[in-house]
């Protein structure tokens, strides 16, 4: 694809001219960091980070229906979902396989779903086939409402400095309308880094006075922008599975490890009846988390090695900058998915040891 | 360092030629396109290379790549140092960054390299 054919969020301006390293990720021009992957990652880690976060998909419900046409559509349990709620689910389809992993918002009206990127077209449409015999109405709202994430530590701070105290009160995972540097927006406290933080949502024409005067706002607090590659890494220390590598439609949530998100007692959606089924099996892989001896970072597709045994393979790994070690997430055998269980890994031909750990690779401090 | 007395490859490496000894690093834009070394990866000393042979690898937390002999011959001294001290390469790639020294079989190798000014050409149409 070249990249006159790519999306470009509102932002792309601007990411050019702060020296973004621009590359193509899911249909968009997206920068993949400004400085270093190492230092935006410690910003947000430590401090704030800033990214843009357009290109994931933002899809509006609305009509008497579209707390059950999604409850139908979801594995979680819609229906549970108060207003200013938020939680993570995923689509799938018949045979329990993830066509996505979303976040659903219930908001004062109506309901909305963020979805990846590269999905985003895949799930417009399955929801138009599956939306016969529903009173509800999608919106595509991702071109014109745009969204940040604010990330880190002092994300609270910043978001009071842009004049919105509601924001210190707010749980993790609710949404709210606010205003935040005097422009209307849709403020929720989530995020993909393993750090406190906030997305913010927006129309177009006040997009880039909102990130200007977050930057402006940031800049004592120790602000950066941060791009693709720190949120890759920030997300997989945090063990926060990645569409297209740790999910795809081969894959069921229960093997993902996120049954926390599949409500398979809370009536019927599309895949119920195959996760039952999973659920009454024994699957065969599961993922885990390795750490790896020394600072080769296992990629996706590296084998996962017992003697001569192939028994997994690697899914997304980095060096992670908050452990200083080789970290990794990977599907093996149920059998060897015990914590604390010694393996190898084949890096480019060369056998690294590693061992199974628990996941989250990183929890953020308690705040009290 | 007068990087204009180097020699360079399309593959990103530099040659420093003192008689029959080529010093062999990565450029400053090789290791500025990396970024967030993580790991290097070097031949023990003793090896014989031929030209574009893999003689290492280095990797950043966003890709690896590979090191290519950029002249034939034996190598004969590596810099042992490197691993424990990323910084000295991204902080001086053509001084305290130096991987590898080969004992040219064929002086005649540095010939097929390039200039400075054509290897920024280079690196101007990758960066396009």
């Amino acid at each position: 694809m070249s990249d006159e054919t790519l999306l470009q969020t509102v932002f792309h301006d601007w990411h050019v001219a702060r020296g973004g390293r621009m590359v193509e990720f899911g249909g968009w021009h997206m920068p993949v960091q400004y400085s270093t992957i190492v230092d935006e990652h410690n910003a947000v880690r430590n401090a704030v980070g800033v990214f843009d976060v357009a290109h994931m998909g933002r899809l509006q419900f609305d009509g008497p229906d579209a707390c059950r046409f999604l409850d139908h559509l979801l594995t979680n349990d819609v229906t549970k979902l108060q207003p200013g709620q938020v939680r993570y689910s995923l689509v799938t389809n018949e045979a329990g396989g993830i066509l996505d992993d979303v976040l659903v918002y219930r908001l004062d009206g109506g309901y909305m779903l963020v979805v990846n990127a590269s999905n985003r077209e895949k799930i417009v449409a399955w929801l138009e086939a599956h939306r016969s015999g529903f009173g509800v109405q999608m919106t595509d709202r991702t071109l014109t409402h745009p969204m940040l994430a604010l990330q880190g530590p002092r994300s609270v701070e910043l978001i009071r400095a842009l004049g919105c105290e509601q924001a210190a009160a707010m749980k993790y995972y609710s949404v709210a309308p606010a205003i935040v540097a005097g422009l209307d927006v849709l403020l929720s406290r989530t995020g993909y880094t393993g750090e406190d933080g906030f997305e913010v949502i927006v129309e177009t024409d006040a997009a880039l006075s909102l990130l200007g005067k977050v930057c402006q706002a940031g800049e004592s607090l120790g602000l950066q922008p941060a791009g693709l590659g720190c949120r890759d890494t920030l997300r997989l220390e945090a063990a926060m599975p990645l569409y297209g590598h740790e999910l795809n439609e081969q894959i069921d949530p229960l093997s993902a490890g996120l049954g926390f998100a599949v409500k398979l007692d809370a009536g019927d959606f599309i895949g119920r009846d195959a996760l039952l089924a999973v659920r009454d099996s024994v699957t065969t892989r599961v993922r885990v988390g390795l750490k790896l001896d020394g600072r080769r970072i296992a990629r996706e597709g590296a084998t996962v090695v017992i003697g001569d045994e192939i028994i997994g393979e690697v899914t997304s790994g980095t060096f992670s900058p908050t452990l200083e070690e080789s970290i990794a997430m990977a599907y093996v055998d149920r059998r060897y998915s015990d914590t604390g269980i010694a393996l190898e890994v084949d890096i480019r031909g060369k056998r690294i040891a590693a061992r199974t750990v628990d996941l989250p690779f990183y929890r953020r401090p308690k705040s009290n | 360092m007068d990087l204009t007395t180097l020699k360079y490859a399309r593959t990103h490496e530099w040659v420093a030629a003192d008689g029959d000894v080529a010093t062999i690093g990565i450029t400053d834009f090789a290791v500025k396109a990396l970024t967030d070394l993580v790991y290097v990866d070097l031949p023990s000393a003793g090896t014989q290379v031929a030209v574009g042979d893999n003689c290492g690898e280095v990797e950043s937390v966003k890709a690896v790549s590979d090191l290519y002999a950029p002249v034939s011959g034996e190598i004969v001294e590596v810099n042992e140092s490197i691993a424990d001290d990323l910084d000295a390469l991204s902080e001086d790639a053509f001084g305290r960054g130096w991987l590898l020294k080969i004992r040219m079989a064929n002086p005649d190798d540095l010939d097929q390299l390039l200039s400075r000014a054509a290897y920024e050409e280079v690196c101007q149409a990758e960066e396009h």
